[in-house]
């Protein structure tokens, strides 16, 4: 059909949901550096593939930016640094704040003095493409996101298939969460670097910066900031709709190059690499500094005196970090790690800060009875993969696999945006959870 | 925070909006209190006993229909719409008695007895209009002209869609008598530009969607106008405006999908003409909605957003 026509009939998608974005809270307060811990623990696994082999044992003295554990086999995993110095105090299975299955960690005590272990520093021109990967490998980095994948696993590009394309996403559609906006703000140099040096990497030539049009400020500072800059190529910074989930890889795909991700794939399938701004930080941290991933900024916010943007080390506590906020409110019974949507809830304060932790979100409970799906359609309005998400509930509940498949359950990024406008509260998400699961479990059998 | 180390656990997302069933069923309520005013204003007090029947009778039966079944009984609003909506598509004079028994099968058998709100194939309020009609025929034959005055005597007159039906109005006359409800009919249906602003308040909310009502009405007017008729008499007259606006739209028994409800209403609008033109029965709009609600299902199997990066020739391992 012609394309106006379905525009015309309504048959357009405009998928997507608007909730009330309370950014304002931590909204421009400059990123603080807090007072460190006295101990951290650190999960082994804070990124998508095999977890990490312990490097340490009990006892042992470690600087900050040592290798505690080095990546683990195949080639899908990241290695784990220290993140204050002092000794090693145990090594434990612990609750992984991502998953909430048992993970493997090392809990560290801290002397005070934070001590870092020597960087080598690296003229980034002057490195080889294996090079330059190598010692973002090493530096343990990961999509600061949200999704924790490796970062080189993403940037090792096979020779037939090569990028055309860099998509920088800083798009941050998440309510509350202003990290990636703060870091745009004070660290517009870092990023730019991080693009100059995945450019060169990659050898790609043009690049899109992705940021909501919530945050006039940091496009502003990215235009301004682009064009200064000795970047070549065509680099330009595009203001989004702010619409969740904007910043989801696919969407954002869509959204700037107006093509689709193949079903089952990755962008990078279709020549197009996509990196967070906090990632690319990250890089040029490494690449140039030779700083392994020790530190990000964490929004803290929701119910606490108040919130901020703060650089934080991982394995500090959530309490420690709310406390630096002034404390939680009494009325508050819930944290949760990354933003409200798809956000993962804490069993306790004491839960550790991970690499993928952009936010510390302190909240009250608002759990709603689930009644029986009245068939609104508002979930397949809503879905921006257009998928039919009640069909996921139906199939889940009938135990009916086959179904679940034909409704291509794969492709649901669980952004939650179905569950979000249900009037039923069905918790939709959390059935898709159990239909991949069940699958998974069918498929290894 | 009371206890730092007992948090709740709830699943993703955090966030929720403000959509909800009751809020959903409270605003169609809303939008379907103008008409019931207006069928008040035009057909008498009586029809204020008709509305309260339907209403209670609906929602005694779900309550009762929920203990039977051992469920919940929620009073989420939905019953009171369906007692509404039954009322509505009443003639103005139906016995009280006809009014309790069709909204009692309205809930117990068209709705619950299929497992509850979402389960149904077949809107209840026009299963049960369908019910009563093959059931009481006889008490519901008496059809009478708007009155002026509450409590006057009814004159009995012929429905604009029924055989016999004469008028001394001109054209533009019958038009407006129409559209603002001075004609005998169903004691919603009678009034165009009531359920047009019902209609305007589930549009605002964006309860319905315009594609359902534009396509319905639209398939009528250009197939009636097709088929040698007065298009404009057979957009205003009978109940094809509240089953438009308030029956085609019923989430439970229409598609998911915006082409699907097109489909829908195509197929209901070319039903209603075909009825009310070829078939034996003055009006088509009951049993339209009825019989493309049970196309529903199959609606929904074929038609079905291309899911993101789908390839046609996709192999399934």
């Amino acid at each position: 059909m012609n394309t106006r026509v379905v525009e015309w009939l309504g048959l357009k998608r405009r998928a997507g949901v608007h909730p009330p974005g309370h950014k304002a809270l931590a909204s421009g307060k400059a990123i603080e550096h807090v007072p460190l811990p006295e101990s951290v623990v650190l999960p082994l696994q804070q990124h998508i593939g095999s977890p990490a082999q312990a490097l340490v044992k009990r006892g042992d003295e470690v600087k900050v930016g040592q290798k505690i554990a080095q990546a683990g086999p195949g080639f899908c995993s990241a290695p784990v640094h220290a993140t204050v110095s002092g000794e090693v105090k145990q090594l434990l299975t612990m609750v992984s704040p991502i998953t909430g299955d048992p993970v493997a960690g090392v809990a560290i005590e801290s002397n005070g003095e934070d001590e870092w272990l020597e960087c080598v520093p690296a003229d980034a021109e002057a490195l080889s493409a294996e090079e330059i990967l190598a010692r973002i490998k090493e530096a343990g980095i990961v999509g600061l996101g949200g999704a924790a994948f490796p970062t080189h696993v993403k940037l090792s590009r096979p020779p037939e298939s090569p990028a055309h394309t860099l998509l920088v996403n800083g798009a941050e559609c998440e309510p509350y969460i202003t990290a990636d906006a703060q870091l745009m703000l004070e660290q517009t140099d870092r990023i730019l670097q991080g693009i100059k040096i995945l450019m060169r990497l990659l050898s790609v030539s043009r690049v899109y910066i992705a940021v909501e049009d919530n945050k006039p400020q940091a496009i502003e500072r990215m235009r301004r900031a682009v064009s200064e800059s000795d970047l070549p190529g065509e680099v330009t910074v595009s203001a989004v709709e702010a619409k969740y989930p904007m910043g989801a890889e696919k969407t954002l795909v869509k959204e700037i190059l107006g093509v689709e991700v193949p079903e089952g794939g990755f962008p990078t399938d279709i020549g197009v690499v996509v990196q967070n701004v906090a990632t690319l930080a990250a890089v040029t941290d490494a690449v140039v500094e030779g700083k392994p991933l020790v530190e990000r900024v964490v929004t803290v916010t929701g119910l606490v005196s108040q919130p901020k943007n703060v650089l934080a080390r991982f394995g500090t506590s959530a309490s420690h970090l709310i406390e630096q906020c002034g404390g939680a409110d009494p009325r508050a019974d819930e944290v949760i790690f990354g933003g409200p949507m798809m956000g993962i809830a804490q069993p306790s304060a004491e839960s550790p800060i991970v690499k993928s932790t952009n936010c510390v979100l302190v909240k009250s409970s608002d759990i709603r009875v689930e009644h029986g799906c009245i068939r609104c359609g508002r979930c397949v309005a809503t879905c921006p993969m257009s998928l039919m998400p009640l069909m996921f509930v139906n199939y889940v509940k009938a135990v009916d696999y086959e179904g679940l498949i034909d409704y291509s359950i794969g492709s649901c990024v669980e952004c939650g945006a179905c569950a979000f406008d249900c009037p039923a509260n069905i918790p939709i998400v959390a059935y898709v959870k159990v239909g991949k699961a069940e699958l998974r479990k069918r498929e290894a059998t | 925070m009371e206890n730092a180390n007992r948090l709740i656990l709830s699943p993703a997302p955090h966030l929720r909006g403000r959509a909800s069933i009751k809020r959903d069923m409270y605003l169609v309520v809303l939008a379907l209190l103008l008409p019931s005013v207006g069928a008040i204003y035009f057909f008498g007090l009586y029809v204020l006993l008709m509305l309260a029947t339907g209403v209670a009778a609906a929602v005694l039966t779900e309550y009762v229909a929920k203990a039977m079944r051992r469920r919940p009984f929620v009073m989420d609003g939905s019953a009171i719409v369906t007692g509404l909506l039954f009322v509505l598509v009443l003639p103005p004079r139906t016995p009280l008695w006809v009014v309790a028994i069709g909204s009692i099968f309205s809930i117990a058998i068209a709705k619950e007895a299929f497992g509850g709100l979402g389960c149904n194939i077949f809107n209840p309020a026009l299963a049960g209009r369908a019910f009563v009609t093959l059931s009481f025929a006889g008490s519901l034959g008496r059809w009478i002209a708007p009155t002026t005055s509450w409590l006057a005597d009814a004159v009995t007159s012929a429905t604009p869609l029924g055989e016999g039906f004469v008028t001394t109005l001109t054209k533009g006359g019958l038009y407006k008598a129409l559209f603002f409800g001075n004609v005998a009919g169903s004691v919603g249906e009678t009034s165009a530009l009531l359920i047009l602003v019902g209609g305007a308040i589930l549009l605002a909310f964006g309860l319905i969607k315009w594609q359902v009502p534009v396509f319905y009405i639209g398939t009528v007017f250009v197939l009636s106008w097709l088929m040698g008729q007065d298009p404009v008499f057979h957009i205003l007259a009978g109940g094809l405006m509240i089953g438009a606006f308030f029956m085609a739209t019923d989430y439970v028994t229409s598609p998911l999908t915006t082409r699907g409800k097109i489909i829908f209403s195509v197929g209901a609008g070319v039903l209603v003409v075909l009825i009310r033109v070829l078939g034996n029965m003055p009006e088509g709009v009951a049993y339209s909605i009825l019989v493309m609600n049970a196309f529903t299902p199959l609606i929904d199997r074929y038609v079905r957003p291309k899911p993101y990066g789908y390839a046609k020739k996709k192999e399934r391992g």
